[in-house]
């Protein structure tokens, strides 16, 4: 595909390099003097907590950031991008985490938007179902986005970027949103893609994927490089070690963990979506006692979201005895109610969600405090209440901020979902309903929001976790449960959920033809 | 070179606290160039305009005045701009409020009614104004309607009810077929703070409504739910507070207040019901509410500033012959200033100077 002389290189020469690359936010360093060398036919990880300057390092590449400092060197000569075009003119593509999808057009007129337009879309139609097919990536031009899946939308954006045939490649996170057997499928793509001479830059913190995958790592933490390894000679706790700079505490349950009478019951529960390409919940039971938690797994985008606000009481169930909060029905309850029955709730969005990002923690521990602890008297708030829980939660889990009550924008995003969860659980409730409780958050903060859910099982509340990250379900679920379409599996015991089992129930493919009449036109 | 802005990690409280001051001083410098445009010496309008209005009691009394109704509105917009709900039509909510109160007012004239009149015509104000209000804000959550667009066009109709009423129904028989109503009774009338002077009741209705949103706003949950919802509504569900539930109340409140101006305005300044009771109280509210921050204090100090606007408008159209329509303009450059410098609350601005080495090396 490649241009005869670059496709034969060899891997000696370097198709990409950095020189003390430096960005720089006012007087925080996001990138600190970086160096890192791309050769062609080579698949290099870049690897590094939330925060330690990766996406900075590819926007810089990709042309989206100017560097304060330092340079690039493309082939072997300078490099300055005044943006992406620049960067795509010479060969570099990147696939974003977040796709840039229109929901409502098809998947070619998405792929037309990406592109320069030269072409008439007829002829870009039949390359696109051309490049699609040569990669294994099988794509409709015709569909629309809102009916594909998750792992079909990721490969509209990759087949965007390989129709512009480039050399170089950047890939932000691209399993985060796969199932096991999606991902496996991915890997055979890029081992193809560097078969063909391209260079491919993979950004990831799933260490074992490193490993399998990727030829050269260049580990990041605080902006600086700490290391560029070979990640097959190294072990997943060494490479772990680089990324964090300490060992991370493991998560222990408590050994002998009671379960007592059930404290969340779905019955049944159906709930049409109130937006247009929103999930409709189907039949979704489950019974969770007290002492357990248990994991939902699935691909986002399954009806997770939806779930979350049936819970919540941000939707209400149009039957009150779908849902039931420690014995009482619930379903026609506000949130206000149920949060009263004893249930609290943390869901996946920090900012604009869980908290108001522009208001002091104060304040946001008295938007989910208010119902029931004392916070408000008569209608008055007790400013002295809602400061103590502030500085319990910042006691108790180690919250990092800059004074006694900043803003909840100011603070980072391990941090925040620190306060957050420690605001829900200093309530002790006996129902906790958490969302992607360690998404984005790094490896010290997320050990300890993990521990904590754990201890609030032991001590006796009912924990349902929605997570996209099956090791995290791994370790702290007792039964897992897959949701797919707005259905919910039977849970498995975590014993048994094996990632191969997981994988098959978020694909769909292992439900009975019965239970989605209508999963394929969804 | 090229100037950008910056994200802050927090909302700057300096910034806070001195943007409008800067607003202003930007309006003075526009409005300067503006004199000199027209003819006229920019140091001696400016004079008049700000300075003069303060030199004499008289004026100080008639800043009270003027400035009551604008905070009495200002402080009711500001509850529904803080829960991100637009009301724009407070005029017609201020003119209504004046039709309801002045009705009792007609009704009673003559009669030996008591000293009831007065408290029930601010109720009736009061409580037009809010249903007034309340068209939009159940149009909005009814039907999903602009509450902007409805608001304000609601305004040209309480314009010309008040236009009707003083032309037919309540015209004073004795006044000579001017549209007007009778002069209201003692009793129908809102007593004055000093005899012989300007000030009278409303100033300190005005500064005890202050006090009051100042205490809802900072001490109470009510107050706290009406800051949420309009700074981050998805936060605000998750906390339970109804959206909804807040369009109905503020525009009420803020439509309840603004009738209450309009009733005191005609029941003692005017002291009858008549067409252009209202300079444009409604909407020059409208910046008072901003250029003070949302907050109840500082719209008791925008109050008294853009109130001093209209009386130095006044005497600059006698003593210069400036017109009367370059207080409109200077109100809305104003506000154009204050939301402008709002965005350095949050954002800082940066000068980031070329640093292509390698333009550098080429050249």
């Amino acid at each position: 595909m490649l241009d005869s002389g670059s496709g034969h290189a060899r891997s000696g020469t370097v198709l990409l390099q950095t020189i003390g690359l430096t960005k720089r936010y006012g007087s925080f360093l996001a990138n600190d003097a970086i160096d890192i060398a791309i050769r062609p036919q080579e698949i290099h990880a870049l690897l590094g907590e939330n925060g330690a300057g990766k996406s900075t390092l590819v926007k810089t590449i990709y042309g989206l950031i100017q560097p304060s400092e330092g340079e690039m060197l493309w082939q072997g000569e300078k490099m300055v991008l005044a943006g992406p075009h620049d960067a795509r003119a010479r060969g570099i593509g990147m696939v974003f985490q977040h796709f840039s999808l229109f929901d409502n057009l098809t998947v070619a007129e998405n792929v037309a938007l990406g592109l320069d337009g030269k072409e008439s879309f007829k002829a870009m139609s039949a390359r696109l179902e051309q490049v699609s097919q040569q990669y294994g990536l099988p794509l409709d031009p015709k569909r629309e986005v809102w009916q594909l899946s998750v792992g079909e939308r990721q490969r509209i954006e990759i087949v965007r970027v390989l129709m512009q045939n480039p050399k170089f490649l950047i890939l932000d996170e691209p399993t985060a949103v796969l199932t096991p057997q999606e991902a496996d499928q991915l890997f055979v793509v890029l081992e193809r893609l560097k078969s063909e001479g391209r260079a491919i830059l993979y950004i990831s913190h799933k260490l074992d994927e490193v490993k399998r995958l990727c030829d050269t790592a260049t580990v990041l933490r605080g902006g600086k490089k700490i290391s560029t390894c070979l990640p097959r000679e190294e072990t997943a706790a060494s490479l772990a070690r680089m990324m964090v700079g300490t060992e991370i505490k493991q998560v222990k349950a408590a050994a002998n963990r009671q379960t007592t009478v059930p404290r969340l019951v779905v019955n049944d529960l159906s709930l049409a979506p109130d937006e247009p390409h929103g999930v409709h919940l189907k039949n979704i039971s489950l019974e969770l006692k007290g002492g357990e938690i248990l994991g939902i797994a699935g691909v986002a985008g399954n009806g997770q979201d939806e779930f979350f606000a049936a819970l919540s009481g941000e939707r209400l169930a149009k039957d009150p005895g779908t849902i039931v909060i420690d014995g009482h029905a619930a379903g026609h309850l506000s949130i206000t109610a149920r949060r009263k029955l004893g249930a609290a709730f943390v869901p996946e969005e920090r900012l604009g969600h869980g908290t108001a990002p522009r208001m002091r923690l104060s304040e946001n521990a008295l938007l989910t405090g208010h119902a029931a602890s004392g916070m408000v008297h008569n209608g008055f708030i007790n400013t002295a209440a809602t400061l103590a829980t502030v500085d319990r939660a910042t006691a108790s889990f180690d919250v990092r901020k800059a004074k006694r009550d900043p803003e909840a924008a100011s603070l980072s995003g391990g941090n925040l979902q620190k306060f957050i969860v420690g605001r829900e659980i200093l309530r002790n409730p006996i129902v906790l309903v958490v969302s992607q409780p360690t998404w984005g958050v790094d490896a010290g903060a997320a050990a300890v929001i993990r521990q904590a859910l754990l201890d609030l099982a032991a001590a006796g509340a009912a924990i349902l976790v929605t997570s996209q990250d099956l090791d995290e379900l791994a370790d702290i679920a007792d039964r897992i449960a897959v949701m797919f379409h707005g259905h919910l599996s039977e849970p498995l015991m975590t014993a048994d959920a094996d990632r191969e089992t997981l994988g098959l129930l978020m694909g769909g493919s292992a439900l009975t033809p019965k239970d989605v009449p209508d999963a394929v036109g969804a | 070179m090229q100037l950008v802005l910056e994200k802050r990690a927090e909302r700057s409280t300096i910034i806070a606290l001195v943007s409008p001051v800067i607003a202003i001083g930007l309006t003075i410098v526009t409005m300067s160039i503006l004199f000199m445009i027209i003819g006229k010496n920019p140091i001696a309008a400016l004079n008049v305009y700000f300075i003069t209005p303060l030199t004499d009691a008289y004026s100080l009394q008639e800043l009270a005045v003027k400035a009551a109704p604008l905070v009495m509105i200002a402080i009711g917009l500001s509850l529904c701009y803080l829960a991100n709900v637009w009301n724009i039509g407070a005029e017609g909510q201020f003119l209504v409020g004046a039709v309801a109160g002045s009705w009792l007012a007609v009704k009673t004239n003559g009669t030996d009614a008591g000293v009831w009149v007065l408290p029930a015509m601010l109720l009736l104000g009061a409580i037009a104004g809010a249903l007034y209000a309340l068209i939009p804000a159940l149009c909005k959550v009814r039907f999903g309607a602009s509450e902007i667009l409805v608001s304000l066009m609601l305004v040209y109709v309480a314009d010309l009810l008040l236009d009707y009423l003083v032309r037919g129904p309540w015209r004073d028989p004795k006044g000579f077929n001017f549209p007007t109503t009778a002069e209201f009774d003692p009793v129908a009338t809102v007593p004055l703070l000093f005899e012989g002077g300007r000030l009278h009741l409303g100033a300190v209705i005005a500064l005890v409504i202050v006090v009051a949103a100042a205490v809802l706003l900072g001490r109470t949950i009510k107050g706290f739910e009406i800051r949420v919802v309009g700074a981050a509504p998805r936060a605000a569900r998750f906390g339970g507070f109804s959206s909804n539930q807040l369009v109905l109340l503020t525009f009420a409140i803020s439509g309840a207040l603004a009738g209450l101006a309009g009733i005191i305005e005609v029941a003692g300044p005017v002291g009858h019901l008549q067409p252009g009771i209202s300079p444009g109280y409604g909407f020059t509210a409208i910046i008072v509410a901003f250029l003070g921050r949302l907050n109840p204090v500082g719209i008791l100090i925008a109050g008294l500033f853009l109130a001093l606007t209209f009386i130095g408008g006044e005497q600059a159209q006698i003593a210069m012959k400036i017109p009367l329509d370059i207080t409109k303009v200077f109100q809305g450059i104003l506000l154009f200033y204050v939301l402008a410098c709002d965005s350095l609350i949050l954002y800082r601005i940066k000068l980031i100077m070329p640093q292509r080495k390698v333009a550098d090396g080429a050249a």
